[in-house]
């Protein structure tokens, strides 16, 4: 453990960084179209003082922009083993943080999540996936989660799940559900794929149970199961009561969904699944966002319809325009060939994420990459999934591309801890 | 751990599995399903119509007789209606509180963010009124467009009437392009040269933000249009006459109608009962309309274009001229008159020739002039002859513009009958009928109808001594000033234009010879020589019909006139000297001072002295 001048420069995983660099630019552009204003006055912005500028969403992303090459340094220049030393520390800090927030967080949007500094708000759920990930990296790197150790999967799990409650408590749903993603890591890592799989039936389930008369849903899986234990006996002898466990699991699952719908899930979430499930229903109130959202992707056409030359992003039709539903502006104005080369550049991302998380020769960076990879992935999908009227309305951003210095901090910090762990992979000994 | 590394490719394939979906789902929103890109045109894109100046109406000296005002609308936005108190808002409008309960609930159907209307037409007096008080009413605000205004309180059946477009409008192809809610002309010369006097809309293609607040021109306004402002009609109507001509008919059932018979231009159409053309338009316009409608004098009824009556005698002219060009009777020719053919009705000299059958309107003469012109022996069967006969003679009358519409720049014309031999053989079978059955039309009674319009069309072909213009009201279209194309074509007769001049000496003498029928429409005294005859029409309903068509100066026609009063007994005694009174006013631009009682008589029927 000599302390050895790092020569990180050289060996920065440059793929990983230019993405990053394409994928910020992009996003700007993509704020500065949804913040444009056809109406603006047309005197040049040299003539406006630094507090007119910091009207624009644009002008504030680039001083956040600016910020995060602060930050970057830092996380390049900071010892690569400080993120594995201080893992629990920052954990602990950021608990503290969360705790802090959830007393003195005026609510915003009805959410107690946000800390204020003058004219700066910072999430700190947001940090929380970082800090949470470097923990949870830490722990793995010494347990074997193969092992089917009860303890370790409970402290796992505890540590997981305590920050998740605390965002749960300051009514940041979106945040907490992203916490899920680590879920992949740890299935890396040797979580057993039947914890993957239980949850996966159990959305869809849930999913059908909405959608599907709950009659036919428990008639329709009783036949399956009879046929699957006629064509096989063996089924029948060894696992009876696990097939039959199963069955009333489903059966409690179908029918208690009313219940989870009703009493369970608030208002507002329950009108954002009704919405998913019939966007029609109520299209200039409760349904107002997911069809403005898919007005503007839908009317882009092949390419789009120009930089600056979308009527719904311009006219305001879209809410959240900058923020969560910032990809409605690359649906409208660069259409689907931009569309395409956006998802591309992130699954570009992902892939080399698991690639460098991959090369890893510690136990903890390799996880780190992973918990990485799948928060930006459920980021990802979620934003996307709801600006397309795939999944229910919930507010998170898209990594790297939504206006917002929180957003964007605490992504630059996750991915550059990687890139920083990345640079020193050499110097790390096989634990 | 080295089976775990295959572990990535799971975390992989979920990875590029999610991208696809998007990608597809993409794929499908933006570039197959066309739905979202005209939501987002109905997002954004406004139409807004712009509404032409309607044009306006002048008479044959150019006095301004419709014209366009600005009306005023009282709308609601009820969403911006905060703390109303509608007792107070009620006093300042003059609204009933039940009227404000009705109009609120059907503006917060229509549209919580949209303005419906609450009082409409309110005319410039009536917003003055209220407009001062309108700040303390949120909500509520004043939206000015154009209705049209009368500087004439005549003419209304000829002129017709503008209003919203019926639903049942807007289904008509004709109407395709208007909107609900817009103006159309609905009945008389409005609606017939809409097209005209509508111009044409302009439309602008608006952007809209969320908030429906305007944001300039659609593509820098490449697919707008300039709205193009209607043209002007200029009628042949005399305004004077109109005016005069109302007056006359006031508190009678009948029409007037005059003909500049060397233009075919229509110089007076008179409907009686009549009506003032502003009680429809402005505020409380279907309320009007309907007492109107159901007025049991019927004063909507355009009487001269869709009243048929039998014109009773001086439909012998007509019979007379056909019978002349047949060649079965001439100027000279003489009939006895034989009161067991038909029954005179004045006692008279001898019909030795048909300048005395003419002035004393001698029913068996003509009686038996048609029966010549019927029955020619063509064929040996009597009832055969009388077919074909009736045949003829209804294929040549038809050419006076009878049974047929004239073709008058309106509407609703009615064609009136002229039977043929089909309508006696459904009416009495094929052979069962003769002469004998269809002598009535000899004096133009029995299944023959006409309208007032035709009957001075007969009159105008006569003074012509020939042709006539189809009649038309719009002498000069906006700026090329010019009739329809359709008014500038001579009509010639089946009769020889040489053999009118023989029924015209004859009609002088109803008019200014001793003793006959129409004297009462006699202009003699200012050296005016009129041609007339007068006619009494027996029906079914009441005391006679007076009627009597005439034109003068005889020898250089400036105007033919019919006028048919309804149960007003003898023509002679009524419609002749209201035919009179009108061709003095218009020939000598007003009426003596010694003629007034002749007003008296024909409005009050207090005897005058024969003069």
């Amino acid at each position: 453990m000599s302390p050895v001048t790092p020569r990180s420069s050289r060996s920065i995983d440059w793929p990983l960084l230019l993405i990053y660099l394409v994928l910020v630019g992009l996003g700007w552009v993509a704020v500065y179209a949804a913040s444009y204003s056809p109406d603006a006055p047309a005197h040049p912005l040299s003539a406006l003082s630094f507090s007119e500028l910091m009207a624009f969403n644009w002008f504030k992303q680039l001083i956040w922009m600016g910020t995060a090459v602060i930050l970057i340094a830092v996380l390049l220049v900071v010892d690569y083993k400080a993120y594995d030393t201080l893992a629990y520390v920052l954990y602990g800090g950021m608990i503290v943080l969360l705790l802090v927030t959830l007393v003195v967080a005026r609510p915003i949007a009805g959410s107690r999540s946000w800390l204020e500094f003058g004219p700066v708000r910072l999430q700190p759920a947001e940090f929380a996936k970082f800090t949470t990930a470097l923990a949870a990296s830490r722990f793995m790197a010494g347990i074997n989660l193969r092992n089917q150790n009860w303890r370790d999967q409970a402290v796992l799990a505890g540590l997981t799940l305590l920050p998740v409650a605390l965002i749960l408590a300051s009514n940041e749903t979106g945040q907490a559900l992203v916490f899920a993603a680590l879920l992949l890591a740890y299935f890396r890592e040797g979580m057993s794929p039947i914890i993957l799989l239980l949850l996966a039936a159990g959305g869809i389930i849930l999913l059908l149970a909405l959608l599907v008369p709950k009659l036919w849903l428990v008639g329709g899986f009783t036949v399956v199961l009879a046929v699957a234990f006629l064509l096989n006996s063996r089924l029948w002898r060894h696992h009876l009561p696990l097939s039959l466990g199963a069955w009333a699991l489903v059966i409690s699952m179908v029918f208690g969904v009313d219940f989870f719908f009703n009493n369970v899930l608030q208002p507002h979430q329950r009108q954002r699944i009704e919405m998913l499930i019939d966007p029609g229903k109520d299209p200039l109130g409760k349904g107002w966002n997911v069809t403005q959202s898919k007005i503007a992707l839908g009317s882009g056409g092949w390419f789009g319809k120009g930089f600056l030359n979308g009527t719904q992003t311009k006219f305001d039709f879209v809410p959240e325009q900058s923020t969560d539903f910032i990809f409605c502006t690359v649906g409208e104005e660069w259409g689907w060939a931009g569309c395409l080369v956006v998802i591309g550049l992130y699954l570009t991302l992902l892939w080399r994420i698991l690639l460098v998380a991959e090369r890893q020769k510690s136990v903890f960076s390799r996880t780190y990459g992973y918990c990485a990879a799948s928060i930006l992935f459920v980021h990802f999908t979620v934003n996307l999934g709801m600006t397309m009227g795939l999944m229910p309305v919930v507010g998170i951003p898209l990594p790297f591309f939504s206006y917002g210095g929180s957003s964007l901090w605490s992504f630059t910090i996750l991915l550059f801890a990687l890139l920083a762990l990345d640079a020193h992979r050499k110097q790390d000994l096989v634990r | 751990m080295q089976y775990l590394e295959g572990r990535r490719y799971v975390v992989l394939a979920i990875f590029t599995l999610v991208g696809v979906l998007f990608a597809s789902r993409l794929f499908y929103l933006q570039v197959l399903d066309d739905s979202y890109k005209t939501a987002a045109d109905r997002n954004t894109l406004q139409r807004q119509v712009q509404v032409p100046y309607r044009g306006l109406i002048y008479d044959r000296h150019d006095s301004l007789l419709v014209t366009n005002t600005p009306v005023y609308d009282l709308m609601v936005v009820p969403r911006e209606v905060k703390h109303l108190d509608s007792a107070r808002f009620c006093q300042v409008m003059q609204l009933p509180l039940e009227d404000l309960r009705l109009g609120l609930r059907a503006a917060r159907v229509y549209s919580r963010v949209r303005p419906s209307p609450l009082i409409q037409n309110l005319s410039t007096p009536e917003l003055a009124a209220i407009q001062d008080n309108l700040i303390s009413f949120p909500g509520f605000r004043v939206q000015a467009r154009m209705a049209r205004a009368y500087r004439t309180q005549n003419l209304a059946h000829a002129l017709g009437y503008v209003g919203s477009i019926t639903p049942k409008l807007l289904e008509a192809p004709k109407y395709a392009h208007y909107a609900p809610g817009e103006n159309v002309g609905i009945s008389g010369l409005e609606s017939f040269y809409e097209p005209v006097l509508m111009g044409r809309r302009g439309v602008q293609y608006r952007l809209v933000n969320v908030r429906g607040i305007d944001k300039g021109p659609f593509r820098g306004g490449q697919f707008d249009t300039l709205s193009q402002a209607g043209q002007d009609l200029h009628l042949s109507i005399d305004a004077g006459l109109q005016a005069y001509g109302e007056k006359l008919l006031a508190g009678r059932r009948g029409s007037i109608v005059a003909i500049d018979p060397k233009t075919g231009e229509i110089l007076c159409f008179v409907s009686a009962p009549r009506f003032e053309p502003q009680m429809l338009t402005g505020k409380g316009m279907g309320n009007r309309y309907m007492d109107l409608l159901r007025n049991p004098d019927r004063p909507l009824f355009d009487r001269p274009l869709m009243a048929t009556y039998p014109p009773g005698s001086v439909f012998k002219m007509v019979n007379e001229l056909v019978a002349m060009q047949l060649g079965v009777v001439n100027a000279s020719t003489g009939f006895p008159c034989d009161q067991h053919l038909i029954r005179c009705t004045h006692n008279h000299e001898y019909p030795s020739n048909l300048n005395i059958a003419i002035k004393n309107s001698c029913n068996p003469y003509f009686y038996q002039v048609m029966r010549a012109a019927i029955m020619r022996g063509q064929s040996k069967n009597k009832f055969e002859d009388a077919r074909l006969g009736l045949g003829q003679w209804q294929k040549m009358v038809k050419t006076f513009g009878l049974g047929e519409r004239l073709g008058v720049d309106m509407g609703h014309e009615k064609r009136g009958l002229i039977p043929s031999p089909e309508f006696y053989d459904k009416l009495r079978g094929y052979h069962h009928w003769n002469y004998k059955t269809v002598y009535s039309l000899s004096i133009g009674q029995g299944e023959i109808g006409i309208t007032g319009l035709q009957m001075a069309n007969v009159l105008a072909t006569i003074a012509n001594r020939g042709y006539y213009y189809a009649p038309h009201f719009v002498r000069g279209i906006g700026a090329s000033g010019q009739p329809l194309p359709e008014y500038q074509q001579r009509h010639y007769t089946a009769v020889d234009t040489t053999l009118f001049k023989y029924v015209i000496p004859g009609m002088q003498q109803v008019v200014d010879g001793r003793g006959g029928t129409g004297s009462f429409a006699s202009l003699a005294q200012y050296g005016i020589s009129v041609a007339g005859k007068t006619g009494t029409v027996q029906n079914s309903h009441g005391p006679d019909h007076s009627t009597f068509g005439a034109f003068a100066p005889a020898n250089d026609p400036k105007i033919a006139i019919s006028v048919f009063i309804e149960n007003a007994g003898f023509g002679g005694t009524f419609a002749a000297p209201a035919a009179g009174l009108m061709m003095e006013k218009y020939l000598r631009g007003k009426v003596g001072r010694g003629r007034q009682r002749w007003e008296n008589w024909v409005m009050y029927g207090t005897a005058p002295t024969h003069h």
